[in-house]
């Protein structure tokens, strides 16, 4: 899986010199094509190397912001795989990843940095006896003042500041995935407190002046919609939007994800997934419920589906029972359709 | 290239897509890293780059296809210019390689339209083309009575004078192909006029659209059209969304000189308990709270319609919604509001109450009974209705003791003040009980009717 990686770096360089050659032959509409399809492709080939089959859309979100340094923005109905886009991203560059997961009041001393109050206490019980020797020669107090001063911040230097996820993401010397999660349960408060870090991968703490980023990490948000966001924090951001994904990709991640299922199955559950989601439910069935659901009929030893089965299972992929109960009647019609498909296909 | 991202991104304006400077430039930056070659990678480009909510994906790839399908704006139009500015300049060569192509006119001394025109050569016509329309800046086309104005244009430009002069000349000694010539010019006539509506579906859209809302901001909203309702509806929602920014900005202000025990010692527990940092009391401004009383007999019917929607798509800026319907007699209709759309709340708001000969004395005294007691201090009491009691009893003392219970109680009439105690209309006897009584019978004077009410609670 490193490879994949590599070769997506290798690239790159050799994307520029074809750029200034073309400059000079001024064709620069010809330029620089078929390099990035292919490392967009890489970028698809290694996420799926990591279990995640990403859309095209997906992999050129990912491939722009490598390319010009951008978080992504995710936004989707729960359990498409926004969390999941930034692990597998972490796990394809072998990266670290850093998550922030967001509530309502968090804030700066939980998600940027803290004082250590603890170790500032004791360290001057500790040093108690040695500040008295160090201030010992001084005749008065204003000299004792101005001895003082010469320490600098002892007590407010890097030694005592607690790094909460933001700041531990911007000193990874190796970069590293840094996924806000839910974004949208936190205040607004907290989203102009990320803008800073958004735009210039730097957040500023008083006592120590700014600190900016060693290496640029990849910066993956995810919202679930349930506010709308500020457009400050929306502009710094590539937006992406997962929604539910085309039978023929979803087949492909059940595939990824429970490879015992036979293909026939496999045809059929998602085709019924599919059918399922055109009714108005309260919660649709997502990419998560299907894999879910897929184990279970895996578990069960299912070869196809039919009506029993489907019934007592039905609580795998549907979260309500008003939802249960809209659904069941559907069930048998639902079943045959995706059958169908499945013979025609 | 450049020049024509700008006009796509003048075009994404159009459709209503907010792009940014910035965004434009982030944009930019991408189809540098992405190229151009594969259309559907430039497409999910503009969608990450640019859209940032489903909508507005939605009509950016709309105009997506439709710019980059359009004849005027053509992905390689600049290699086509090329060949189109080689054709021209290389004069006769060329001209004869055409005239044997096409077989027939290569004695005959023409121009370069009529050359390009017989020769059928579809790249280079629709080349000229967007080479006139940028002469002719076609992309700063607002309104539909431009059309004539940009074709004559751009045909000047493509050098329709040189055709027409031929056609002249040939006529007499060619009258085939004269015959040809002008067939090709009435087909170019429509390729133009085609380009022209394009262009204006691109980039005329917001303007359109702007004197659009604009005309229906002032239209009495209880004369709308049918079919301008659901316009309406949108323009409502957008006038509920600028409220909403504007007043749903926190509250809180700092109030100097009461120290907030608690949070001092706990801001302060690190150094002991000493007090370094201290922490005041704030004070939370309330919320508007809000009842509204609409009529909902004939032709006020619609005014209230539109109000109720607007106040109730308001709950980030108001606290609390009470609103009542009532004709003949009142009832409470928030949870009909709250739990079904607009059109289906408003069918059976109007089912239970609409369609009856208004009461106001009735109506009052029904409210006074059952719901005196939502009116508290903060509580602002909005009255929609034309005031015509059908010369029944008006029951104003209740209106009185409305008013006093409560913030304040404002009328809002959509009748033109001119009428006001005219006929049955006992708006002079209840304007004496009331705070403000404004005319309310457009939407703009709705949204600042509402926005008056919210901005006392500032």
């Amino acid at each position: 899986m490193p490879v994949a990686g590599q070769t997506s770096l290798v690239l790159c360089p050799q994307r520029e010199q074809n750029r200034s050659e073309f400059r000079v032959n001024s064709e620069l509409i010809l330029v620089a094509d078929t390099r990035p399809t292919a490392s967009i492709e890489a970028v698809e080939s290694g996420l799926a190397a990591q279990g995640y089959i990403a859309s095209r859309q997906i992999a050129t979100a990912v491939y722009l912001s490598q390319q010009i340094e951008k978080p992504i923005l995710v936004e989707g109905p729960a359990g498409v795989g926004k969390t999941e886009l930034a692990k597998a991203i972490a796990a394809w560059r072998g990266m670290k990843m850093i998550r922030l997961q967001c509530y309502e009041g968090l804030d700066e001393a939980k998600a940027l940095y803290e004082w250590k109050y603890a170790k500032q206490l004791l360290y001057t019980q500790i040093l108690k006896d040695k500040l008295g020797e160090v201030l010992g020669g001084a005749q008065t107090l204003h000299a004792a003042l101005d001895q003082l001063h010469t320490f600098g911040d002892v007590f407010f230097s890097k030694e005592f500041v607690e790094p909460r996820p933001l700041l531990q993401a911007l000193e990874q010397p190796a970069g590293c995935v840094l996924l806000i999660d839910e974004i949208d349960k936190s205040d607004a408060e907290f989203e102009s407190l990320l803008l800073e870090i958004l735009s210039d991968f730097q957040v500023t703490i008083p006592e120590l002046g700014t600190v900016a980023a060693v290496a640029p990490p990849t910066v993956i948000l995810t919202s679930n919609s349930e506010r709308d966001l500020g457009d400050a924090l929306k502009r710094r951001c590539l937006h992406l939007h997962i929604g539910f994904p085309e039978q023929r990709l979803e087949e492909r991640i059940v595939e990824s994800r429970v490879p015992g299922i036979s293909q026939t199955l496999r045809k059929q559950m998602v085709g019924f997934i599919h059918e399922i989601r055109t009714l108005d439910l309260k919660k649709l069935p997502s990419v998560s419920e299907a894999i879910d659901w897929a184990r279970v009929l895996v578990l069960l030893e299912a070869n196809e589906l039919n009506h029993e089965l489907v019934k007592d299972t039905l609580n795998v992929l549907l979260k309500y029972e008003a939802d249960i109960e809209a659904a069941m009647p559907q069930v048998s019609s639902f079943i045959a359709k995706a059958s169908r498909q499945g013979v025609f296909s | 290239m450049r020049e024509n991202l700008h006009r796509f991104f003048r075009a994404a304006r159009g459709a209503g897509v907010r792009v940014s400077p910035a965004e434009s430039i982030d944009a930019m930056r991408a189809v540098s890293a992405v190229g151009f070659s594969d259309r559907a990678v430039l497409r999910d480009t503009f969608l990450l780059t640019l859209a940032k909510t489903q909508d507005e994906k939605r009509a950016l790839g709309d105009c997506f296809d439709l710019f980059f399908s359009a004849p005027e704006p053509q992905q390689d139009s600049a290699e086509q210019s090329r060949q189109d500015d080689q054709g021209e300049q290389g004069g006769n060569p060329s001209a004869d390689a055409h005239g044997d192509n096409s077989g027939g006119a290569d004695d005959e001394n023409v121009g370069p339209l009529a050359q390009m025109l017989l020769s059928q050569d579809r790249t280079a016509i629709s080349a000229a083309i967007a080479n006139a329309s940028g002469a002719a800046s076609l992309s700063d086309i607002r309104y539909f009575t431009q059309r004539g104005i940009f074709q004559t244009r751009i045909l000047d430009a493509m050098g329709i004078q040189r055709l027409r002069d031929d056609i002249d000349n040939l006529t007499a000694s060619n009258p085939a192909l004269a015959e040809r010539l002008q067939d090709a010019l009435s087909g170019l006539r429509g390729t133009v006029r085609d380009a022209v509506s394009q262009a204006l579906l691109l980039y005329g859209r917001e303007e359109a659209e702007n004197l659009r809302n604009e005309i229906l901001r002032n239209a009495p909203l209880a004369r709308i059209e049918p079919r301008q309702v659901e316009q309406m509806r949108v323009l409502i929602r957008q006038i509920a969304r600028r409220l909403r920014e504007r007043y749903s900005k926190p509250r809180k202000r700092q109030r100097r000189g009461h120290l907030d025990v608690r949070r001092t010692l706990r801001r302060n527990a690190a150094w002991g308990g000493i007090p370094f940092l201290t922490a005041w009391k704030r004070k939370h401004r309330d919320r508007p709270k809000i009842v509204a009383l609409c009529d909902v007999s004939g032709s006020v019917a619609r005014v209230s319609d539109f109000f109720l929607l607007l106040i109730h798509s308001l709950h980030e800026v108001v606290d609390d919604v009470r609103s009542f319907a009532f004709s003949g007699h009142l009832i409470e209709v928030s949870r009909i509001l709250e739990s079904k759309s607009p059109e289906e709340a408003m069918k059976e708001i109007m089912s239970k109450v609409g369609f009856g000969s208004s009461d106001y004395g009735n109506s009052f005294a029904d409210f006074e009974d059952g719901w005196m007691n939502t009116i508290t201090p903060q509580t602002t009491v909005i009255v929609l209705g034309d005031a015509r009691s059908n010369n029944l009893d008006p029951r104003a003392d209740i209106l009185r003791r409305i008013g006093e219970r409560s913030k304040r109680l404002v009328w809002l009439n959509p009748e033109g003040r001119m009428v006001w105690g005219f006929g049955d209309s006992e708006m002079p006897r209840y304007a004496t009980f009331c705070s403000v009584v404004r005319q309310c019978a457009t939407a703009q004077q709705l949204e600042r009717a509402v926005s008056d009410i919210v901005a006392t609670y500032q």
